[in-house]
Parts: structure tokens; C-alpha cells; sequence
């Protein structure tokens, strides 16, 4: 009963980060393991992406592409993209190693409906490369999170 | 002359056959193109995907498993005394079956003269490939150790059968079985191949294949290493031994330093510095390797 209630209250408390111009989604349980990815050892990496400032940069620049690149446009239209910049951002913030948490829905369940294929994902790891290159993340940097992030495929590519 | 044509023609038929009759009709949509810049490799002299001289795991053309694509190149090798052109068309279907062709034309210039075959005497091959994907995905599979494994099979015919049997060797057609496994190391950003081929070529099957006392097929081993400067530019080196089958030369391994640019989703270009090693009893046999490659 008393664990029941730390737990409701946890989430509630969670559940409280998101900002208040987002979309309700749906009740989850929030874990760093729905990121589905173990994150690096050492901040190295963080440091060559210009730490949290330099990762938000990177993710907004990013989600301009969902809504231009004419191979996500339309799987993107309906996203909330202030919850999806800040979720996504507190993910990457996590993986390479920065003192985030992510907050966001698990991976698979939160992709698995969507129908995303192969050239997709490409698309879209092309244009997260072109907005590492422009906040200047070196190439050896760049390759350390995609390999973190290249496994979500199972997750991502289900069909 | 017209042989390149028919096999374009062909190449096309098959294609059209395969994008109408394609599993990937079920479930998914059809898309062409789609690939990630460079993990189609460049085209190989014997037309494979692959780097310039040993062939990948990696299949050809910028299709994913949604699709069909294909590639083009023409490469040119000058060594002290030879000249290698090679033509090649490849196409790929679903990131699992490559077929691919190539001509290779090995001008002995100045060299024929010295050789008793006549100053400007060419040899001429071609190959038929063919290329299957068993397991692994080279680039996705980051967090597994096993590489993407490929086999195949290159079906060589060269020309002029009479002087290459004066010249020992035992037969003008022969068959190279090859098995490749690739992998990215993303996050050392490097690639590496490891190949091994079962053949009796001498001098890739431009010299024939196999030779009186020597007509055994023997395995050898292809090696790539390349590193991901960018995402579009690999630098790297290979290795490739050989059979030494004829008598009246010695044959050695070959390698290369390269380096594959892509200049766009459509064209690359690759430069490097071949060494062939000795051909036809001239010694060192090295220089500068161009190739330029097309895909959809
Ligand atoms: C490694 C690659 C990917 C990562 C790390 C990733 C990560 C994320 C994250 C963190 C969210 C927000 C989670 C939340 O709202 O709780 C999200 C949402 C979304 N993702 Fe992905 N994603 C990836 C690939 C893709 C691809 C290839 C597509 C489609 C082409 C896609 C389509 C979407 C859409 C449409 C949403 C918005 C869902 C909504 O607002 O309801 N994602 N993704």
C-alpha cells in the first residue's frame, strides 16, 4: 500500500516535468530504459557535442528536418514538437553519457504503428548528421552516438 | 560490341521483372533508393559491390529491403607497363541479391612488343557475378558482434583461348567462389571486409585459369580496412593474394590505398594507388587508380 502510493506519487511527480504547452499522451511509466539503449560510460562525447546546449541545438535543428525532409514530413505532421524536442533531447542528453534523464515513452511501443521503413530512418540519420556537422561535433563523436542509436532499428523498423 | 548492350537490355528486363513481382509489394511500399551514402560500396574491377579490388558483403545499388537500385562504373588502372580498364553494371534487389557484370580490358602497350604478343596486344575478360546476403547487417548491428556475411560466385570468360594455353594455362573459363563478411565499427568508425575465394585465376582469369602442373583450385584471402574520414569520404587500404599457377611467371598478391568519395547520393569517385605486384614476368607493377561510380 505505502509502496503503491510512493510509486503513484513518483509518476505524478514525473509526469509534472512535462511542460505545459505539450499534448497529453497517454499514462506510462517513465524509466531511462525506455530509451532502449545503455547510455556511455564518461561525458566525452557529451563534451564534443557542447553539452546540453550544444544537444538541444542539434535536436531542434533536427525536428526543422521532420517538418521539411520530404521523407518525413508526413510521418511527423501529427507529432507534438515541443514534447518530441524535449524528450528527444533529455535521450540524447542520457545516451552520450550528460547528466539528463529521459522522461519520454518506450521506443518500440511509441514507433511500432507507425509503418516507419528503412529509407526513413536513413533520411532521417542523414539529417541528424547534417545537424551534428553544424554545431561542429567531430566526425569521430558523430559515430560514437550512432553507433548507440543504429540498434533502435529493431525497435523503430518493424515492418 | 553489341554484347554490352544485349547484357544492359537484360539487366533491365530483370530489373522491371523484379520491381513488378517483388515481395516488397507486401506489407511495405516500394521505394527506390534509400541507402545510407557509401554502404553500397564502390564497384569492384570484377563489377561486385566492394572496394576496388576485393569484394564486400555489402550489395550494390542505393536500394533498402524495399527496393530494387543498381550502379555503373568505369575504372582505369595505369601500371609501369600495363593498362586495366574495366566497365561494370550491377544491380541489387532488396539489400539481399546483387547480379553484376563486368569487362575487363588489360592493354600490354608498349610491354606486348617486349612480350612477342605485339606492341598494344589486349586481353579482354568478362564476368558474371552473382552475390547472395546470408546474415548481419554491417552497419545497423552495433551492438552485436557478428559482421554481414555475403557469398558469391564470379563466372570468368576470357579471350583468346589459344595464346593463353601457349602461355600455359590450362583453360580460358573458370569459376571464383567467394565468401565476404563486413562490418562497421561505428564508433571507431572504421570498416573492415575479410573475404576468402576459392579460384585457380591467374592474374584475376586475364591470364586464364589454372596450368598444366597447377590446375587445383586454392583459397585465398581479401582483406579491406577503411576509415570513415566523413560520412561520404573512406580512406583505406587492401589486400588480395593470389595463385601462382603459371610457369612462365611468377604471380604475387595485389593491394591498394583508396580513397572513396561520395559526391552525391548518385556518384562516386574513388582514387588509389594500386600495386599488382608482378604480371606476365614484369616486376612491381603499381600506380594510380581511378573510378568513377553511378547508382540509383
Ligand atoms: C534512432 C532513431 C529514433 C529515435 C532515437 C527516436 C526517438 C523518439 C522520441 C524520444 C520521441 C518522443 C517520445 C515521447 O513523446 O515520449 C519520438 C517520437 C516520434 N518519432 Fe521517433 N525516433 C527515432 C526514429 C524515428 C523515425 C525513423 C521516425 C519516422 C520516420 C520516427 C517518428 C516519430 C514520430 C512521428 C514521433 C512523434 C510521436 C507523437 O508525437 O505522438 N522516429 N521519437
Amino acid at each position: 500500500m505505502r509502496l503503491g502510493l510512493t510509486l503513484a506519487a513518483s509518476i505524478m511527480i514525473l509526469a509534472s516535468t512535462a511542460q505545459a504547452d505539450e499534448k497529453a499522451v497517454e499514462p506510462y511509466v517513465q524509466s531511462d530504459a525506455n530509451a532502449g539503449v545503455l547510455p556511455m560510460t564518461t561525458d566525452a562525447v557529451f563534451q564534443a557535442f557542447h553539452g546540453r546546449d550544444g544537444v538541444d541545438r542539434i535536436v531542434h535543428r533536427l525536428n526543422w528536418f521532420h517538418n521539411h525532409d520530404p521523407r518525413l514530413v508526413d510521418t511527423f505532421k501529427a507529432a507534438d514538437n515541443e514534447r518530441l524536442e524535449r524528450t528527444l533531447s533529455e535521450m540524447l542528453c542520457y545516451i552520450l553519457g550528460g547528466p539528463c534523464h529521459y522522461t519520454g515513452r518506450e521506443m518500440k511501443d511509441l514507433h511500432k504503428d507507425m509503418g516507419v521503413q528503412v529509407f526513413q530512418l536513413n533520411a532521417q540519420i542523414e539529417d541528424l548528421q547534417t545537424a551534428m556537422s553544424e554545431e561542429h561535433v567531430p566526425v569521430w563523436a558523430q559515430n560514437k552516438l550512432l553507433a548507440k542509436l543504429a540498434p533502435l532499428k529493431r525497435m523503430i523498423v518493424v515492418r | 560490341m553489341s554484347k554490352p548492350i544485349y547484357i544492359a537490355l537484360a539487366i533491365v528486363t530483370f530489373e522491371l521483372v523484379i520491381s513488378l513481382t517483388s515481395p516488397a509489394w507486401a506489407g511495405s511500399e516500394y521505394v527506390w533508393g534509400g541507402k545510407l551514402d557509401l554502404t553500397r560500396g564502390v564497384s569492384t574491377i570484377e563489377g561486385a559491390g566492394g572496394g576496388g579490388l576485393v569484394p564486400w558483403a555489402l550489395i550494390a545499388g542505393n536500394e533498402t529491403k524495399d527496393g530494387v537500385g543498381g550502379q555503373v562504373s568505369a575504372t582505369s588502372l595505369q601500371t609501369h607497363n600495363y593498362g586495366l580498364t574495366a566497365y561494370s553494371a550491377a544491380i541489387g534487389a532488396w539489400d539481399r541479391v546483387e547480379i553484376s557484370f563486368a569487362r575487363q580490358d588489360f592493354d600490354t602497350g608498349k610491354t606486348g612488343g617486349r612480350l612477342g604478343l605485339g606492341s598494344g596486344y589486349t586481353f579482354h575478360q568478362d564476368i558474371y557475378g552473382a552475390k547472395v546476403r546470408l546474415a548481419g547487417d554491417a552497419v545497423f548491428d552495433q551492438d552485436r558482434w557478428t559482421p554481414q556475411v555475403a557469398v558469391g560466385v564470379e563466372y570468368k570468360h576470357a579471350s583468346h583461348a589459344a595464346l593463353l594455353h601457349a602461355l600455359g594455362s590450362r583453360r580460358a573459363d573458370g569459376v571464383d567462389l567467394y565468401v565476404s563478411a563486413t562490418k562497421l565499427y561505428l564508433d571507431r568508425s572504421l570498416l573492415i571486409d575479410a573475404t576468402l575465394r576459392l579460384t585457380r585465376a591467374n592474374q584475376f582469369g586475364l591470364l586464364g585459369f589454372g596450368s598444366g602442373p597447377r590446375d587445383t583450385y586454392s583459397l585465398q584471402a581479401e582483406g579491406s580496412v577503411g576509415y570513415l574520414l566523413t560520412p561520404k569520404l573512406l580512406v583505406g587500404a587492401e589486400i588480395r593474394t593470389k595463385p601462382d599457377n603459371l610457369a612462365f611467371a611468377k604471380e604475387t598478391q595485389a593491394g591498394d590505398l583508396f580513397a572513396a568519395l561520395a559526391l552525391n547520393k548518385a556518384v562516386s569517385l574513388t582514387l588509389a594507388y594500386v600495386d599488382l605486384g608482378s604480371v606476365a614476368t614484369f616486376r612491381r607493377q603499381s600506380g594510380p587508380y581511378i573510378s568513377m561510380q553511378a547508382g540509383f
